[in-house]
């Protein structure tokens, strides 16, 4: 996975990392904002996505209206996300179009509006986004599951925010979170596709060199202090569907463990992009009809977050019963070193998935600048190489120390239809 | 040729052969990456399910990797997943499809699990209540899922006693009717060569890609394969129909306004499609997106869509809206489509989206995916070899005058189905 980057820091601290690919006239651009919802205090929840949703708002030289359409007119894509640790805007265009996005992306990283009416129109559009979001019986259930991991850290609370604070929020406190992130010397910016590696870099110079660096961010500190003991808690909601998601205690990406962890979750429950039929945990509990779907995942992050199993029940089980069978599944693993061969499918399965990411321009740029959110770009070069390391005994030892019930929270959503079930089961 | 219109893909690197037993081979290599993509469609869609037995062909379809004559469930998806190898089937009205992909060193593992599952399933019986169960959750999943069944309202209504108003998975009841026998006499029926199409795109040559097709699928016949039935004539609409179906506690509501389209193959289609991006898509979600999430900030999603296929299409506007708003939403979505078939478009409206529509092609190109999917459509509808290399004098043609008739002749502001579901 080496490939020949280019990677420089401008004068005002803007990292900066370009790769040259021509297999297509097309460049993805993405600025990797250090700044996300591990960034935010109780009463100002979701002001990172917020911030973000304004940043398509408009500038004096680039106004709302003429945003969009001057990137669609050239026949861009672009979009923007937020997550715990970050904030990233892309734009791929056609490669002799790329200059716009940039430009745009120059001037938006300082002279955002924030027009209150703007503020006003975009707080009950983020209303409804979350309460699209709390239709789903998984985003109810995720949510108090996270809640209930993180008393103390930012990790808390959804990216998208408490709907308390989406109400009181103001103007004045997007801005100030805005003026203060928004600052070269909190971004990344990750480059590739068709272009010149020279005049690409000199370009982006010329753009973002002269925006001033920010003072030295103040970030908050409060890890979350180590959980003594499992803890159960349930949601109710509408429906018959019964869920149940277990979240263990989960290092950051930068930890030595990260990677035998990662390891431990393919052979559990299926690599991240394929399907998963043949994992532990679809044998255990799907094919032996305790659920009709498992899924497992934990995100890459710069402060320890979650590793999260997630069960469909099956509409004959209770939660109970399916959550012995995955206890049992995880004593196995935890007592029996795993087979070599398990190992090496899991590396190829990393492998092929990789191959797989690198079929789009818009994807490897995204893969440039990610890792540098919470390691460095070296993370991923070294991705595979750190996977294959992995032993049997390493597999054991992690899945020892951070799969046990006292560093989890298990969450069961109790349908309306099936709350009599539970109540006596 | 310019930069841009040589990589898209064109008579010059499309390859096409048909198979001595009907089969449709499409291949186009790219060596930028080590993986390959191999995608395709065949018959035995829902269109050929008894009302009491709806869902069928779903249920057929997702039970080909259930088990083969050669391997088990387990074995099947061993051989997959052991080499991040993936494979799935998906359902359609007059046709069902397929994708898979894999590193190109894997792709006469993945033609061969292809072919098992096409030619030779064995529908075993306690895989198939297994998957019974999966269905029947993923049924009540979707009766709590208010964009799922707005959609199924809406559907029933504007293609009323037609196949394209019922919902290709099935209900309840219907699934639970479903015998095992049912499963492999559908598969006998309507399974076979004749109609189907695979592309493979990738790092592989043509010529190999064929000869790997060849060699899994060449030898298979099944002289009882069904011709597809005629669809019946469209009943239109009157005169406006709203249903709203409840599903409670809910925070949002799902609203589908909208009437029929035109078929891919129509001449209107171009500007329709044009007209759509205008209305609803343009940008961040166009007229619509402007009027319902921009200015009066009532929806985080607000978007029109066309959706033009074999047969008669639909054209609808779509919002997921808090439940206090529905009324205030529809009224804001029914004003802009009046608007749209009085007044028509802008020159600048047509111009932004014909650049729009012309600069986007070769992202939408880029990947394997995307290339298997413009080649399967070129065949589908028969747009030609070079329907790429001529899409922007196509795209061109299209007249303001051009979209505002094909508005009036599809949308009626007094003839349209209006769907919610929620609260």
């Amino acid at each position: 996975m080496k490939d020949t980057i280019t990677q420089t820091t401008l004068s005002n601290g803007l990292k900066v990392l370009l790769k040259e690919v021509h297999t297509a006239p097309i460049i993805s651009s993405w600025l990797w904002y250090r700044v996300g919802s591990r960034d935010e205090v109780q009463g100002r929840t979701g002001v990172s996505h917020w911030v973000e949703h304004m940043q398509f708002k408009g500038t004096e030289q680039f106004p709302a209206n003429m945003l969009d359409k001057a990137i669609s007119r050239e026949g861009g894509s672009w979009n923007a996300s937020t997550s715990l640790d970050s904030t990233r805007y892309y734009e791929t265009m056609p490669a002799d179009k790329i200059d716009l996005a940039l430009r745009l992306e120059a001037d938006r990283m300082v002279n955002s509006q924030f027009n209150p009416n703007e503020v006003a129109s975009e707080r009950t559009v983020i209303i409804s986004e979350r309460e699209g979001s709390e239709n789903e019986p998984l985003f109810l259930l995720g949510e108090a599951v996270q809640q209930t991991a993180f008393r103390v850290h930012p990790y808390h609370h959804e990216v998208i925010g408490d709907k308390a604070d989406l109400h009181s929020m103001t103007r004045d406190d997007l801005y100030h979170h805005y003026r203060a992130f928004y600052v070269p010397n909190n971004v990344v910016m990750a480059v590739a596709g068709d272009f010149d590696t020279g005049s690409m870099l000199a370009r982006i110079r010329e753009l973002f060199e002269p925006i001033p660096a920010g003072s030295d961010l103040a970030r908050l500190a409060r890890p979350e202090p180590p959980q003594n003991g499992e803890v159960r808690l349930s949601v109710e909601g509408p429906g018959e569907t019964a869920y149940v998601q277990v979240a263990y205690h989960f290092p950051s990406a930068s930890h030595p463990d990260f990677f035998p962890l990662i390891v431990l979750d393919s052979l559990l429950a299926g690599s991240s992009g394929l399907s998963n039929k043949t994992s532990r945990l679809y044998r255990a509990v799907v094919d032996k009809e305790y659920a009709v779907d498992v899924s497992g995942g934990a995100e890459a992050t710069i402060d320890p977050f979650l590793y999260r199993i997630t069960l469909v029940i099956h509409p004959q089980r209770r939660a109970d019963e399916v959550l012995a069978v995955l206890d049992t599944e995880i004593r196995r693993i935890q007592d029996h070193l795993v087979l070599k061969g398990e190992i090496a499918r899991a590396i190829k399965q990393a492998r092929a998935v990789f191959a797989y990411r690198i079929e789009n321009i818009t994807n490897q740029a995204f893969w440039l600048g990610y890792a540098e959110m919470f390691a460095n770009y070296e993370w991923f070069e070294t991705y595979l190489d750190k996977l294959s390391k992995v032993t049997a005994k390493d597999i054991q030892r992690v899945a020892n120390q951070y799969l046990k019930p006292q560093n989890r929270v298990t969450g069961t959503y109790v349908p309306a239809e099936r709350r009599g079930n539970y109540e006596s089961g | 040729m310019n930069q841009v219109s040589s990589s898209l893909p064109g008579p010059n690197d499309i390859y096409r052969e048909v198979l001595p037993n009907g089969i449709i081979v499409l291949a186009r290599s790219n060596f930028s990456s080590p993986s390959v993509m191999v995608s395709g469609y065949f018959n035995a869609g829902a269109l050929f399910d008894a009302e009491e037995k709806l869902g069928l062909a779903n249920f057929v379809i997702s039970a080909l990797m259930r088990g083969t004559k050669k391997r088990t469930f387990d074995e099947i998806y061993n051989a997959l997943e052991s080499v991040g190898a993936s494979l799935g089937f998906n359902i359609g009205v007059h046709k069902s499809g397929f994708h898979g992909r894999s590193l190109s060193e894997d792709l006469p593992l993945l033609l061969d699990l292809l072919s098992e599952a096409l030619t030779t399933p064995i529908f075993p019986k306690n895989e198939i209540e297994k998957l019974r169960a999966q269905l029947l959750t993923g049924l009540a999943i979707r009766a709590e899922d208010t964009g799922d069944m707005a959609s199924m309202v809406f559907d029933k209504i504007l293609f009323k006693d037609h196949p394209y108003g019922r919902p290709e998975d099935g209900y309840p009841e219907t699934i639970q009717n479903i015998r095992r026998n049912d499963l492999a006499n559908f598969h006998h029926e309507h399974y076979g060569p004749r109609s189907m199409v695979i592309a493979i795109v990738g790092a592989v040559k043509p010529e190999d890609a064929v000869k790997q097709v060849k060699r899994a699928l060449g030898s298979w016949q099944a002289k009882s394969q069904k011709q597809t039935p005629e669809l019946p004539p469209l009943k239109t609409l009157k005169k406006t129909v709203s249903k709203h179906h409840r599903i409670a506690g809910k925070s949002q509501s799902d609203l589908i306004i909208g009437t029929n389209g035109p078929m891919r193959r129509d001449p209107e289609f171009m500007s329709a499609s044009i007209g759509n991006n205008i209305l609803g898509q343009f940008g961040m979600m166009g007229r619509i997106g402007d009027v319902v999430r921009e200015k009066s900030g009532l929806a985080y999603y607000a978007y029109s869509s066309l959706s033009a296929g074999l047969g008669p299409g639909s054209w609808d506007v779509s919002a997921g809206v808090n439940p206090q708003n529905v009324k205030k939403t529809s009224d804001l979505i029914l004003d802009e489509l009046k608007r749209f078939i009085q007044d028509g478009v802008t020159a600048d409206e047509l111009a932004d989206t014909k650049a729009n529509f012309i600069g986007r092609l070769p992202l939408s190109l880029e990947s394997n995916g995307g290339v298997a999917n413009a080649l399967l459509n070129i065949e589908r509808h028969n747009l030609g070899w070079d329907y790429y290399h001529r899409y922007e004098s196509l795209v061109n043609e299209v007249t303001a005058e051009g979209v505002l008739n094909t508005a009036r002749k599809f949308i009626d502001p007094n003839k349209l189905v209006i769907a919610v579901a929620g609260p």
